[in-house]
């Protein structure tokens, strides 16, 4: 029921670091975050890592589990051959505090830039009226977590720090979707989508929805939609062809 | 090394749903307000609660009303409750709920557009405003946005968006600091270098959370550590009701890497069953005397009540969580147990696999992924955690002031609101009641000072020496003493608690006290998490010493307290809080209080006959003089 795994994990601060090597016990049902506190309670006291509850809820223990972006409490031990050598790392896009914690600041940064939920000034509170068909689409946004993989993986910004600045990533694109679909928002964000945080920089690879753990849409039913709404005012050939792309491999279905 | 210093009017520390709403109420009365929380914006404790925030709105039974949500929280509290939060709350939470709407959160609909609301435990009528079973994280992310959007008005007006409230994430707070009776700022460190941090302000509301990392079994996050408990005692403040803690019933058991998990209650407001290994639903085994009229005594008549709940009494399995909590206990203890030590919660034979995926998606994902159960296909074993805790600060129920000036308490860290027993759902709407009360309080205390409060030079010193202990000693790992720590609490003041075992935890948790003073701390200042516990030990130490103390002082069972040597409810120690105060050599002391008798208008909401069941002789015929008047 319980054996040794070999496991190597990013140490370091200040922009130093290396991976360390570690042989550590795994039992049954475990997680990769049940392994990474092990550490801490037995063999590197002060390893850093986020977390909060647990069971993929919160969007704290984001790492890339061998080089893949995962949340460490959703990551089963049982994936893995008992003979692999497990590497961890911190999210690469963002710059290393220590061990596997990183500054995400980025996130609150470009959160900030996006204007708010803004309803009609003569709705008062009590006498919002949605059909759940009509809220359903921005629901499915909400159930983000912010976990923020998506902005990792998205090569937009993930080896492209220059980028950044132009760019809210699929995050907070997605946020300016939910807010456009939101039956009570009436603010005009097509524009600013494309001018002000990058909508024009996706060119709808997907990696994001792949790494979702929440399994959001996020390229199909966000950013292809808002890409639509903006090209009523503007061509963009990606979304012609992304709705191409899109069509067929749903008619195969 | 100097010590980065701030000045605010109000400082909250917590961005759950109690200090984000208290933050936004300060905020909007004008005053410059700092959030403080432990982890990162929009991840705390509230973004995990499930299945709903209760306010009678009425919008799928026209009959609920505040008088109807206030009887079913004072009877789910057993009495015990301060009437006086516990109607506020009743009459403010429908506002609370519309005023999240009008900032963009989406809950689910009814058929006619409003929000929807549901069933659950210990509540007459569907009550709990939702979404799917991730109602904290709208709540979290809703008031998150809200605080940026009052951000981004301040960045409009006054060119800063941080120039009227600013959060300080991952930041945490180890002292609070007093000039004379008053209180005057808060020190704490930053997780992210380690270097410390000063806020000098007149009032601080405390919105910290709960205990539950005291115990193994627990359905909370690293950061309960009662830091806000501990906080407001060594400030000077009591805590109330320290002896009542919810376990709740359903918790994952299997497998022992995610015992403790919450299973959310939805489950059996949508229709899910207990059974035990005989297939039995025991439930109906274990209605107590009180609630003998409202609840279903057979699986007819309970089946019945989803469709038609005028016409039927309510499936046992829906009674309020300590019942079903203690009846799980008592079935596992007498071999009726499921294979992993639990028992059966079944939805699979219950609702289409579509209709399970739909209404209770995270649980669906929760079980597929970390246990390998598909609970459309087949039963979830469960058992009780530690969840909840009732107990907390002492306060003012309309402003939420603590009897130390410049404290304020709101959400989980306060006291009184929910008794003996919070009912589900309660809890969200607390957060949003009561925060805001709070936030408005600290607001209204600033304004009335003549002088601010100032830091004392020589308590800020004494507050690093004491955070940077740990580091300069080589002592003990401070993991060992906090799971030696759990297992005590968790086997000795945990579901069922007998004199002898309260006794001996009080003598491990005194030498734990020892031993915590001794554990040492290695690696650097930057991001150490074993710096961090050894620091948070004091915390929960203090708080588990208040926990067995007034647990083994209250001789009845009641709510979140069962004393198997005192079985029974007690109408003489319903009038009896046990309030805790740190005596001068740093040891818990436990005071009697007296409960006040409730308002007249508010005991007439109540029959006769449910009232005798909780009430002494004299506080009878005092009812029987008013309803006569
Ligand atoms: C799994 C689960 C499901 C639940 N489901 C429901 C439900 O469906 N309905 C319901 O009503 N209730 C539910 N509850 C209960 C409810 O979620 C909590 O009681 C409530 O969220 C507590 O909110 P709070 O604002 O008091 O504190 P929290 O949301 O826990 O926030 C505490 C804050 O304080 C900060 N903090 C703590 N200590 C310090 C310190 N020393 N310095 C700085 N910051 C600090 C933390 O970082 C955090 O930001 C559930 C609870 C759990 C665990
Ligand atoms: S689909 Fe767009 S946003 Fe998503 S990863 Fe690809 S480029 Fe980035
Ligand atoms: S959209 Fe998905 S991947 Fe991106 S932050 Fe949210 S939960 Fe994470
Ligand atoms: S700890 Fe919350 S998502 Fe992993």
């Amino acid at each position: 029921m319980s054996y040794k795994a070999k496991f190597r994990v990013w140490r370091g601060e200040g922009g130093e670091g290396r991976l360390e090597d570690f042989t550590v016990e795994v039992n049954d049902g475990e997680v990769v975050l049940d392994i990474i506190h092990r550490l801490q309670a037995t063999q590197a006291p002060d390893l850093a890592v986020r977390w909060n509850c647990k069971a993929g809820k919160c969007g704290s223990c984001s790492m890339e589990i061998n080089g893949k972006p995962r949340l460490g409490c959703m990551t089963r031990m049982s994936t893995f051959a008992e003979d692999e050598t497990i590497t961890v790392t911190p999210m690469r896009a963002f710059p290393v505090i220590k061990d596997l914690v990183t500054d995400v600041s980025f996130n609150y940064q470009k959160a900030r830039e996006i204007p708010s939920f803004t309803p009609p000034s003569d709705v008062k509170p009590g006498e919002y009226r949605m059909q759940q068909i009509d809220v359903e689409r921005s629901q499915e946004f909400r159930k983000c977590i912010e976990c923020f993989m998506c902005n990792n993986v998205c090569h937009v910004i993930r080896d492209h720090e220059e980028n950044k600045p132009a760019f809210a990533g699929p995050r907070f694109l997605m946020r300016i979707a939910e807010l456009d679909m939101h039956p009570y928002d009436v603010a005009d964000r097509k524009d600013a989508a494309q001018e002000e945080h990058g909508l024009g920089y996706c060119n709808i690879t997907k990696c994001c929805t792949e790494v979702c753990p929440e399994h959001i849409k996020i390229t199909d039913n966000a950013l292809i939609p808002m890409k639509e709404r903006v090209v009523d005012r503007r061509y963009d050939p990606l979304v012609w062809l992304g709705n191409k792309i899109f069509r067929r491999s749903d008619a195969k279905r | 090394m100097e010590i980065e210093r701030h000045e605010y009017d109000v400082v909250v520390i917590g961005a759950g749903g109690a200090g984000l709403r208290a933050a936004i109420e300060a905020r909007q009365q004008g005053k410059r307000t700092a959030i403080i929380c432990k982890s990162l914006f929009g991840k705390a404790h509230t973004v995990m609660a499930e299945g709903g925030a209760a306010a009678a709105m009425g919008n799928v039974n026209s009959d609920d009303n505040w008088m109807v949500h206030f009887r079913d929280t004072m009877r789910g509290g057993k009495f015990l409750n301060n009437w006086r939060m516990a109607e506020l709350h009743a009459k403010e939470a429908p506002d609370r709920v519309w005023e999240l709407e009008a900032w963009g959160a989406l809950f689910d609909r009814t058929k006619d557009g409003k929000i929807s609301q549901r069933n659950f435990g210990g509540h007459e009528y569907p009550r709990l405003a939702h979404v799917g079973d991730r109602t904290g994280l709208e709540m979290i992310r809703t008031l998150q946005q809200r605080v940026v959007a009052l951000q981004q008005e301040d960045e409009r007006r006054h060119g800063d968006a941080e120039a009227y409230i600013k959060v300080f994430a991952e930041c945490t707070v180890t002292r609070l600091l007093k000039d004379g009776d008053a209180v005057s700022g808060a020190f704490g460190y930053w997780r992210e270098n380690g270097r410390f941090v000063l806020f000098d302000a007149p009032a601080v509301v405390l919105a910290t959370g709960g205990i539950g990392k005291s115990y193994v079994v627990t359905s909370n996050s690293w950061e309960y550590t009662g830091d806000g408990h501990a906080l407001a005692l060594l400030a000077g403040a009591k805590l109330i009701n320290m002896e009542f803690i919810q376990f709740h019933p359903t918790g994952m058991v299997w497998p022992p890497s995610v015992r403790g998990i919450l299973v959310t209650e939805s489950v059996r407001g949508d229709g899910g069953v207990l059974k035990n290994s005989e297939g039995r639903r025991f439930m109906f085994d274990y209605i107590p005397e009180v609630f003998k009229d409202k609840y279903a005594t057979t699986e007819e008549e309970a089946d019945r009540w989803y469709t038609d709940q005028a016409g039927n009494r309510r499936p046992p399995e829906l009674l309020p969580r300590d019942e079903v909590a203690r009846a799980i206990n008592s079935e596992v203890k007498a071999g009726r147990g499921s294979p992993q030590g639990g028992v059966f919660l079944d939805v699979s034979s219950r609702l289409p696999a579509a209709e399970i995926t739909r209404r209770l998606p995270s649980m669906y994902h929760q079980f597929k992924e970390l246990a390998d159960v598909d609970i459309t296909k087949e039963p979830m074993q469960v058992g009780p955690t530690c969840h909840y805790i009732m107990g907390g600060v002492e306060v003012d129920a309309d402003t939420g002031a603590a009897s130390v000036p410049g404290l304020f308490a709101a959400g989980e860290v306060s006291g009184g609101m929910h008794g003996s027993n919070r009912l589900g759902g309660n809890s969200l709407s607390d957060l949003l009641v009561f925060g805001r009360r709070a936030g408005a309080g600290a607001a209204a205390y600033v304004d009335g000072l003549r002088a601010r409060p100032k830091v004392a030079e020589d308590a800020v010193e004494a507050a690093k020496a004491e955070a940077l202990a740990p580091l300069e000693r080589s002592g003990e790992n401070p993991y060992v003493v906090h799971q030696e720590l759990q297992r005590t609490m968790n086997e000795l003041v945990g579901i069922i608690r007998r004199s002898e075992e309260i006794t001996e935890a009080l003598e491990a948790v005194g030498k734990l006290k020892e031993r915590a003073e001794h554990v040492g701390a290695t690696g650097s200042r930057i991001y150490n998490p074993g710096w961090h516990l050894s620091l948070d030990l004091r915390n929960m130490l203090l708080v588990s010493e208040c926990v067995a103390k007034a647990a083994l002082l209250r001789e009845e069972s009641r709510g979140g307290h069962t004393r198997d040597d005192f079985p029974g409810m007690s109408p003489e120690w319903r009038r009896r809080l046990l309030s805790c105060a740190l005596g001068p050599d740093g040891s818990v002391t436990v005071e009697e209080e007296v409960q006040p008798s409730m308002r007249g208008d508010l005991i007439r909401l109540f029959e006769r006959d449910e009232l005798k069941k909780y009430m002494t002789d004299e506080e009878l015929a005092d009812f029987d003089a008013l309803v006569k008047e």
